[in-house]
């Protein structure tokens, strides 16, 4: 006789392997902010001394805080358009028939699995010869355009999931099919909104490949970034920059997934 | 029952999907104040119907007019109706007090009126307090009375209910429908109540449209329905029914002679223009109505012999399955467990006599 259910029963070999799995996938990243305190140029073991001076080097450097900038600006535009169309679009999709609805949402999903290099050269190619000078709006636009098939597809998962009566529901009551969208539609898939925000975000903060053909003279942080592993002596730097970030992104998911858990328990007692 | 006895009406209301008939040409008229039931088996239509009410799908065919107005151009949020829905559709991110308020707002009522209604709303249905609490909050029943409360507040011309019921457990249902009929009782809003329980639409109707593929084959009420079916699809559909094939021998004085197949040479009162000489018909017959003896009865009903094949004991009543020489089914009988038939013995396969009396046959056109 055991206590915990045969489908619940622990397994060693098990947990072996989840440790090994969180080691391959963290470690990596932990060595990021260890050689950001390592009081040397460069990127080797043994190690030499505790120091924040890269830290101190890092917020000095003013093109770094216009990069970072440039990229929160890219990435926060970029997310907010991807995310509206994604809105509309998986509201049309999931709730009226539109003929040829199948073609249109393969086209629109299509930039997920074309490669970035070749949209990349695509619309370099397209922008020069419209006569548009390369800037960071190229590179919005760009970004807008491969994070709309995320956006999408995290929304139609969200309008899928909630009861269409709802919105009869508030027709019925009076509502005009705008007051409902607001009203109903839009706090209800609020958290898929939220959700492909963030995705969007994260998306264009990171992208390289497009931004890197399509940014004119103002970088995007990957941009700076990889400008910098050219100068052996900045890379410090990067580091305590990238450590940093790391730190920024954690404390956003857990404050995230908190507030999501606090909601949770806070609309659902008893269960 | 009211002067205004066309107060909703249908006429000639089809509704196609691509090849699909989901309603077929139904007119039909319902008065003020009735609590009209559509019933009817799953795919009948008569959802397709109720939405075509509410607004949320427009007639392929045909007009509905409520009140005396064409509807086909009025969207849901501005018809006189209102709706409760099969899963009651309660707004998760809203509590209790704000879903009935929901709707008020669009009535350009004041902020106090809006406060008194809801409390009122709320005592209407018996949930006094539960004003702050959220649908996930809120048992299956108690769903049901606040998705009642939020489209009765409205006050609605036209009140329709889409299988309210369906989701209770059978008591909490039978409890429901009893406070359902009070309160269209109080209320005197004239509701239209889709479900395909046939006991449900029995006990709660004024009158019932009974449907299948888009059609309604009877349109009266409860007892009528039972008493009087015009066709064995609806003897068939509404309580259980025994089904005898016959002949009309003859037509006399309002009393045809029958040849069955079982029950042999019979009469019974004719009332129907189908009922002439040399017809082939269908004779019906409902359980409770035949009489099961040991020896046939000396008061001239008429009589049958058969052999008791099984019995199912249902609390109230007992149901014998009596089989009959020259019928394919067994004869249903059903004995009010009282007593006053248990003095012989009915094991299965004892011989025993069918008696009926003439007035409670049924006479049916073949399909």
């Amino acid at each position: 006789m055991t206590e915990v259910a045969y489908i619940d029963r622990p397994s060693r070999a098990l947990y072996f392997y989840a440790i090994l799995y969180l080691g391959f996938l963290y470690i990596p990243v932990l060595f990021l902010p260890m050689f950001s305190f390592n009081d040397n140029i460069y990127i080797a073991f043994p190690l030499k001394g505790f120091t924040t001076k890269w830290y101190v080097e890092m917020f000095n450097n003013q093109p770094m805080w216009a990069a970072l900038n440039n990229s929160l600006n890219v990435a926060c535009v970029s997310a907010a358009i991807a995310t509206l169309l994604g809105l509309l679009g998986a509201k049309a999709v999931t709730r009226y028939r539109i003929p040829g609805e199948k073609p249109i949402i393969f086209v629109i999903m299509l930039p997920m699995v074309v490669p970035y290099i070749i949209m990349g050269v695509a619309l370099l190619i397209l922008i020069t010869r419209l006569g548009f000078d390369l800037s960071l709006y190229t590179v919005t636009m760009a970004h807008v355009l491969i994070s709309v098939p995320f956006a999408m597809a995290t929304l139609i998962a969200r309008f899928e999931g909630f009861d269409q009566a709802l919105e009869e529901a508030s027709v019925d009551l009076g509502a005009s099919p705008l007051s409902t969208f607001w009203r109903v539609t839009l706090p209800l898939v609020f958290p898929g909104v939220l959700a492909s925000f963030l995705l969007c975000f994260t998306i264009s903060f990171d992208e390289f490949i497009m931004a890197y053909f399509l940014a004119g003279t103002d970088p995007t942080l990957p941009i700076f970034i990889w400008s910098q592993l050219r100068f052996p002596f900045r890379l410090p730097g990067v580091l305590a920059l990238g450590s940093l970030i790391l730190v920024v992104s954690f404390v956003v998911v857990f404050i995230s997934q908190w507030l999501r858990r606090y909601r949770v328990e806070k609309t659902q007692p008893g269960i | 029952m009211t002067s205004n006895n066309d107060f909703v009406s249908l006429t000639d209301v089809s509704k196609h999907f691509g090849s699909v008939v989901a309603v077929d040409h139904l007119s039909f008229t319902i008065s003020s104040g009735e609590f009209f039931s559509l019933l009817g088996p799953s795919g009948c239509g008569k959802t397709t119907l109720l939405r075509m009410l509410a607004g949320f799908e427009s007639p392929t065919t045909g007009e509905i007019y409520i009140d005396g107005a064409p509807m086909s151009e009025v969207p849901p949020h501005h018809r006189p109706t209102n709706m409760v829905f099969q899963n009651y559709a309660i707004f998760p991110h809203l509590n209790v007090r704000a879903n009935l308020a929901y709707g008020l707002r669009y009535d350009k009522i004041e902020k106090a009126e809006v406060g008194r209604r809801v409390e009122e709303a709320l005592e209407m249905v018996k949930l006094p307090g539960f004003g702050n609490r959220r649908s996930n909050e809120l048992s299956g029943g108690e769903r049901q009375r606040v998705a009642l409360a939020r489209a009765l507040i409205k006050r609605p011309k036209v009140l329709l209910l889409d299988e309210p019921l369906g989701a209770l457990d059978k008591k909490l249902r039978e409890e429901m429908q009893l406070e359902l009929r009070a309160l269209q009782e109080s209320v005197g809003i004239t509701f239209i109540f889709v479900t395909h329980d046939q006991e449900e639409a029995l006990s709660l109707s004024t009158r019932i449209a009974v449907m299948t593929r888009g059609k309604a084959l009877q349109v009266a009420s409860p007892k009528d329905l039972y008493n009087h079916p015009v066709s064995v699809e609806v003897a068939d559909f509404i309580g259980q029914m025994n089904f005898v094939e016959a002949q009309v021998m003859d037509v006399r004085n309002g009393e045809a002679v029958l040849d069955t197949t079982g029950l042999g040479k019979i009469t019974a009162p004719a009332s129907s223009d189908f009922v002439q000489k040399g017809a082939n018909i269908i004779v019906a017959i409902r359980p409770e109505k035949l009489i099961l003896s040991a020896e046939r009865r000396s008061d001239g009903l008429g009589a049958v012999q058969g052999t008791i094949k099984t019995s199912a004991y249902l609390g109230d009543r007992d149901h014998f399955y009596v089989s009959v020489d020259g019928c394919e089914k067994p004869f249903a009988v059903a004995i009010a467990e009282t007593g006053a038939n248990s003095d012989q013995s009915l094991d299965r396969q004892s011989i025993v006599w069918l008696s009926w009396a003439d007035e409670s046959l049924i006479l049916l056109p073949r399909d």
